[in-house]
């Protein structure tokens, strides 16, 4: 049997017939990363339960669903996705069903963009590529990782963010994957690099115009160069009957702070894996997450902040709320290497179960291989207090109203992290809701 | 204040509850009209705070025998919302801390939900802002407390505070204020008691629940009960509440046995 182009089963053969013909491009080393990674792909299996990272995650349905080309659609229009934007930016890109929606986005005109770059990588990596290169496909690496080799090998529109040297962004970018189409496999690509003592705050938003089954399969790599610091908020509002699976891939140099919550409320099957890499002297990173999942959705988050040298910081604290028959699994792999003296982190694993059916696994995972170093970590399974609920019913809130009080407070810890006023607000109208639809 | 003809409130006939399995109400009678102030004292264990629990609705309470009717309603036919629209309040003796729940917004939502019960207008977040803070006032709170989380970081007389205020806004027919004064310091409780003075009306009225006289200085009661062993075995005027403050609870039991069969 071939081992070079051979696709390992049927599911990788659907989605390599879903690809539409990538226009060859015209910059050398890009079509060498895309052949490698798509020559990769060929050689990796799809992960089952057997594979520890993925013990409590069957994506079998995943292999299930019939997949084809996505087809030319009528693009949406400003008003299909106003109600996706947020007020308090307008630095936008747009992408549907994972191909660039030039008059969706915005143009950048004026001194508040100066020191900005934002714009679709195809056209990017020719006119960028000196400072794409070093980063693109290689902070997210995808020797062991389908899903990352499979993205990057259908490489092609995607967002490029550069912040120059010391520029202090205030508005934040928002970039905006929408899905359309039924039995589609979708690629969203993102690239931010933050260069010394730059700022900036990532929006990466996933969203669905309707409820239908598809594969959202994303890949985010983030550089923060010395000094620099990056918010980056994540939401994936997927459709329920979605299926996304996304590896996002930090590397934190000296002195720089990164800064992420993200919130995944949609998917039928979600699995987020974040890797931060704290790689010099005085890196920070706080990474928060709250899923809030119901019916039967399976929502999986798996971190690993890799304390690579001393002395680092890190803080986590990751909340689920899962209602129905859902199941929330969160594996927090915090890796303090041999020499990363003096490394200060703590987790936290807080969880709410709303049903009977509903399901936890929550794992904290500790690799220490230095000494000085304070790593807390903890984890808590619960249900709503009886006694805070006798509380607010004495004061006439009824059953229902006073259990999505409570669920809402327990999640707002987080979204409460989020540093924009509008998504702050989009979301905390989402979590209300959805906590009045499913009730006691 | 004892009017002559005023409407009975609350009837309490032979009110029995257990909980986990072991009675603590054994029989309470209690009739309570309108203007009335009711102080009931006791010792711990005497189940005081429980029959003012049961009288909320508290789950973990169960009623086993006798009837409790409020303004003619029985009162367990109601869950623990629907006395609050119509009318019971519990200050808690332990308030809860709900952090993530701004105090405003809780404070707003209770207000809402029983203004509309009662036919009345509900208020949009400007609005109540404006009225909560003049409620605030009464009870000499800084306003910085409607932006924390619910009795979030409180101490014990900001909480009791915040109890009061809460009866401010709900203006109940029937307040049970349970073991207010604990944890109170003299300046919290002359704060507290006059705050609650002015609340009481004649329309409305207060029970107590207390083990010390102090708090009766400042809200006199025109009835004392005094509960042992989960009965009212005594009922007298504001002087019992003196008697009870200079010779103890003892002698009571010995001057007047409790009913037999109880």
């Amino acid at each position: 049997m071939s081992m070079s182009m051979v696709v390992s089963n049927s599911y990788l053969d659907s989605i390599l017939k879903g690809q539409p013909q990538l226009p060859p491009s015209s910059t050398t080393w890009f079509n060498q990363l895309r052949a490698h990674a798509l020559e990769q792909a060929g050689t990796l299996q799809v992960p089952t339960t057997r594979d520890e990272e993925w013990r409590f995650t069957d994506i079998s349905p995943l292999t299930r669903l019939p997949l084809r080309p996505s087809h030319a659609i009528s693009a949406p229009q400003v008003t299909d996705v106003k109600r996706f934007q947020l007020d308090d930016t307008t630095i936008r890109l747009v992408f549907v069903d994972g191909a660039f929606m030039p008059h969706l986005s915005s143009r950048l005109e004026g001194s508040e963009h100066e020191g900005l770059v934002v714009t679709d990588l195809s056209v990017a990596v020719a006119t960028h590529a000196s400072v794409i290169e070093p980063h693109l496909g290689r902070l997210a690496g995808f020797e062991n990782n389908l899903f990352a080799a499979l993205n990057t090998a259908y490489l092609h529109h995607g967002a490029l963010i550069i912040v120059s040297r010391n520029a202090k962004i205030q508005k934040p970018v928002h970039v905006l994957f929408i899905a359309t189409q039924a039995g589609t496999a979708i690629h969203p690509r993102c690239l931010l690099i933050a260069q010394g003592g730059s700022e900036v705050t990532l929006v990466e938003d996933y969203v669905a115009l309707q409820d239908e089954a598809y594969v959202t399969n994303a890949v985010t790599e983030i550089a923060l160069e010395n000094n620099a610091r990056v918010n980056h908020v994540r939401v994936q509002r997927d459709s329920m009957e979605a299926f996304h699976i996304a590896n996002c891939a930090v590397s934190v140099a000296h002195a720089s702070c990164y800064r992420s919550v993200s919130v995944a409320l949609g998917g039928r099957i979600s699995r987020y894996d974040l890797n931060a890499r704290l790689e010099a002297e005085g890196a920070e990173c706080f990474i928060d997450g709250l899923a809030l999942i119901k019916g039967r959705q399976l929502a999986d988050t798996h971190t690993c902040i890799d304390h690579a040298k001393p002395p680092g910081t890190s803080r986590q604290s990751h909340k689920c709320i899962v209602d129905g028959a859902a199941h929330a699994v969160f594996n927090g792999k915090i890796l303090v290497r041999a020499g990363a003296l003096r490394t200060d982190s703590a987790q936290s694993s807080r969880n709410l179960l709303l049903s009977a059916r509903a399901r936890v696994d929550t794992k904290p995972q500790l690799e220490i291989f230095a000494d000085d170093v304070k790593c807390a970590h903890g984890a808590t399974v619960g249900q709503l207090d009886h006694e805070e609920l006798f509380y607010l019913r004495s004061r006439g809130l009824a059953e229902t109203a006073a259990r999505n009080l409570l669920t809402y407070a327990f999640g707002a810890e987080i979204i409460d992290r989020i540093p924009i006023a509008s998504l702050k607000y989009q979301l905390e109208q989402i979590v209300l809701e959805q906590t009045e639809k499913t009730g006691p | 204040m004892i009017r002559e003809g005023s409407r009975i409130l609350l009837e309490v006939r032979g009110l029995r509850a257990v909980v986990n399995g072991i009675e603590i109400l054994k029989g309470i009678d209690l009739t309570v009209r309108s203007g009335e102030v009711h102080a009931i004292m006791g010792t711990n264990g005497s189940g005081k705070s429980t029959f003012a629990k049961v009288l909320a609705g508290h789950s973990a309470y169960q009623v086993t025998g006798g009837s409790v009717l409020f303004e003619g309603r029985d009162l367990f036919d109601l869950s623990p919302e629907e006395r609050a629209r119509a009318g019971v309040f519990l200050a808690f003796q332990y308030p809860i801390e709900i952090p993530g729940v701004a105090n405003s917004h809780f404070l707003r939502l209770a207000y809402n939900t029983v203004q509309a019960q009662r036919g009345k207008e509900e208020l949009d977040p400007l609005e109540f802002e404006d009225f909560v803070r003049d409620k605030m006032k009464l009870l000499e709170m800084n306003p910085e407390f409607l932006d924390r989380g619910v009795n979030e970081g409180f101490s014990g007389g900001e909480k009791k505070r915040n109890e009061i205020l809460q009866m401010a806004l709900l203006e109940p027919r029937l307040a049970i204020l349970d073991e207010t004064d604990s944890g109170l310091d003299i300046d919290a409780l002359r704060i507290v008691t006059t705050g609650v003075n002015k609340l009481s009306t004649a329309d409305n009225a207060i029970i107590l629940v207390t083990h010390y006289q102090r708090m009766l200085n400042y809200i006199v009661p025109d009835f004392v009960h005094v509960m042992r062993a989960g009965q009212i075995i005594k009922t007298g005027g504001k002087e019992l509440a003196l008697d009870l403050e200079t010779r103890g609870y003892d002698w009571v039991g010995a001057e007047q046995p409790a009913m037999a069969g109880a």
